[in-house]
C-alpha cells in the first residue's frame, strides 16, 4: 500500500480516536456526579482504544511489516473490549452497593437514601420504569 | 518529518493532555469511586501511550509492556472494588451469600 493511501486511512482513525479520548476526559472532569462521569469515561475509553489501536495496527502491518506487533495490538484491543465494560460495570455496582445515590437532571437524588441504593444493587429483580425509589422501601 | 511520525506524535500529545485531565479528576474526585474511575481510565490511556510512543520511537516491541500493563490495570481495579464490596472477605464470619 502506498504511503498516501495508508495516511488516508490511518489519519482519520487516529484523529477520531484522539477526539473520543479527549472528549471522554473532558466528560470525566466536567460531569456532575459519579454515574454520569462513569458513562462519559467508559464508553469513550473503549471506542478510543479501538480506533487508536486500529490506526497503529495499519502502521504495524504496512510501515513496520511486523506481524508480532500486529498480533499484540489485536490482543490489546480485544482485551480492552472485554475488560473496560467489565470494570465499569463492577465500579457502578459497587458504588450502588456502598450507597452512592444517583442524581437526576436537576441535581436531586433519585433514591431516598443510601440504603435504598444498596438494596437496589442487591436485588436481582429488574427495575420497572418509574419505580426507582421503591414505594415499599420509602 | 513523515506523515506516520507526525501521526504518532499527535497521538502522544493528545494522550498526554487526556492523562493530565484524568489525573485532575483522580486528585479532585470527591468520592473513592471517582478516583478509582479516573485511575482506571488513566491506566487505559497509559497502555495507548506506551504503544504510540513505541511506534514513535520506531520500536514496536514496546507493545509487550503495553499488553502487560493492560492486564495489571484491569486486575488492580477489580481487586480494589472487590475489597470495598466485601470488606470482610476471608474473615471467619464471611458468608458467600451476603450479597
Amino acid at each position: 500500500m502506498s504511503d498516501f493511501l495508508l495516511g488516508l486511512v490511518s489519519w482519520p482513525l487516529a484523529g477520531l480516536g484522539c477526539l473520543f479520548v479527549v472528549s471522554g476526559a473532558l466528560g470525566l472532569v466536567r460531569m456532575p456526579d459519579l454515574y454520569t462521569r462513569l458513562h462519559a469515561a467508559s464508553v469513550t475509553d473503549t471506542g478510543g482504544t479501538l480506533l487508536i489501536a486500529a490506526a497503529l495496527l495499519l502502521h504495524a502491518i504496512f510501515t513496520f511489516a511486523d506481524p508480532m506487533a500486529a498480533i499484540k495490538l489485536v490482543l490489546i484491543a480485544g482485551f480492552t473490549l472485554f475488560t473496560a465494560p467489565t470494570a465499569s460495570h463492577a465500579l457502578a455496582k459497587t458504588a450502588m452497593l456502598v450507597g452512592q445515590v444517583p442524581l437526576d437532571a436537576d441535581g436531586k437524588p433519585l433514591l431516598d437514601s443510601p440504603e435504598a441504593a444498596s438494596r437496589l444493587a442487591r436485588s436481582r429483580e429488574p427495575v420497572e420504569h418509574g419505580s426507582v425509589g421503591g414505594e415499599e422501601g420509602s | 518529518m513523515s506523515s506516520a511520525t507526525l501521526m504518532f506524535g499527535t497521538l502522544v500529545v493528545a494522550l498526554l493532555v487526556t492523562m493530565m485531565l484524568t489525573l485532575g479528576r483522580a486528585l479532585a474526585g470527591p468520592t473513592l469511586f471517582d478516583r478509582l474511575l479516573a485511575v482506571n481510565s488513566f491506566g487505559t490511556k497509559t497502555v495507548l501511550l506506551i504503544a504510540a510512543a513505541g511506534f514513535l520511537a520506531g520500536r514496536p516491541e514496546f507493545l509487550d509492556i503495553a499488553l502487560v500493563y493492560a492486564l495489571i490495570n484491569f486486575l488492580g481495579t477489580i481487586a480494589v472494588l472487590k475489597y470495598f464490596e466485601l470488606p470482610d472477605a476471608g474473615s471467619s464470619t464471611y458468608r458467600e451469600d451476603d450479597y
